[in-house]
């Protein structure tokens, strides 16, 4: 985890554990942005801006192999989850 | 993550998360202003420029194991979130020689797959005992 580089979240390209894809692959996937997250299959990389316990960070999901994570998407911050 | 940024997720923790928690969230709050990847996740909403309440449950080596995504008026059930990842923590250090059958739950009954379970389930699991 990093100190936060004031970009915005993106796939890195690759997924998580696998080496990235040439850099065409990627441009391309960016272009027609393909849903590329399958159960049983390895999750797509990406690295976000984040608060984190009175700070502010970079999370990258690739970060946490090792662990189990639970990744949560919402609507919008002050509604319920 | 939603596309709220990380400086608003700070005001909902500090103005409303906090005291409804008792403590600070204790997971990372992460911004996807642009919805860059609640598109690969096929969660983001191009029509109302939000995400989807999905939840993605991924193993230790990365691999996604079970997603559920529901349209944002409907909140989620923690339990059976836990219960999945007890579930699949289960199966995991079994290496899958043990599955975790219909509403499985610690400590309940596991099936073991091979041939002398085939056509034989119901003699070894009951809806209404197992369940």
């Amino acid at each position: 985890m990093s100190e936060s580089s004031g970009g915005c979240a993106r796939p890195t390209g690759a997924m998580v554990g696998e080496p990235p894809q040439p850099n065409e692959v990627q441009e391309e996937a960016k272009e027609t942005t393909v849903v590329t997250a399958k159960v049983g299959s390895k999750a797509p990389d990406f690295t976000a801006p984040a608060y984190y316990q009175g700070g502010f960070t970079e999370v990258k999901l690739s970060d946490f192999l090792g662990k189990w994570v639970l990744l949560c998407f919402y609507p919008g911050d002050f509604t319920f989850v | 993550m939603s596309v709220d940024s990380q400086f608003v997720h700070k005001v909902w923790n500090d103005q409303e998360l906090s005291k409804m928690a008792g403590k600070d969230v204790p997971f990372h709050m992460a911004s996807d202003g642009p919805g860059n990847v609640g598109r690969i996740y096929g969660v983001y909403d191009e029509n109302s420029g939000v995400e989807l309440r999905g939840r993605f449950i991924i193993d230790p080596d990365g691999v996604i194991q079970a997603m559920e995504v529901l349209t944002p008026p409907v909140g989620r059930q923690l339990d059976e979130t836990i219960r999945q990842i007890q579930a699949f923590q289960h199966v995991r250090a079994t290496g899958a020689a043990e599955v975790c059958p219909a509403g499985w739950t610690p400590g309940k009954k596991i099936l073991k797959p091979g041939p002398n379970l085939v056509a034989n389930v119901w003699k070894e699991w009951s809806p209404l005992k197992d369940h």
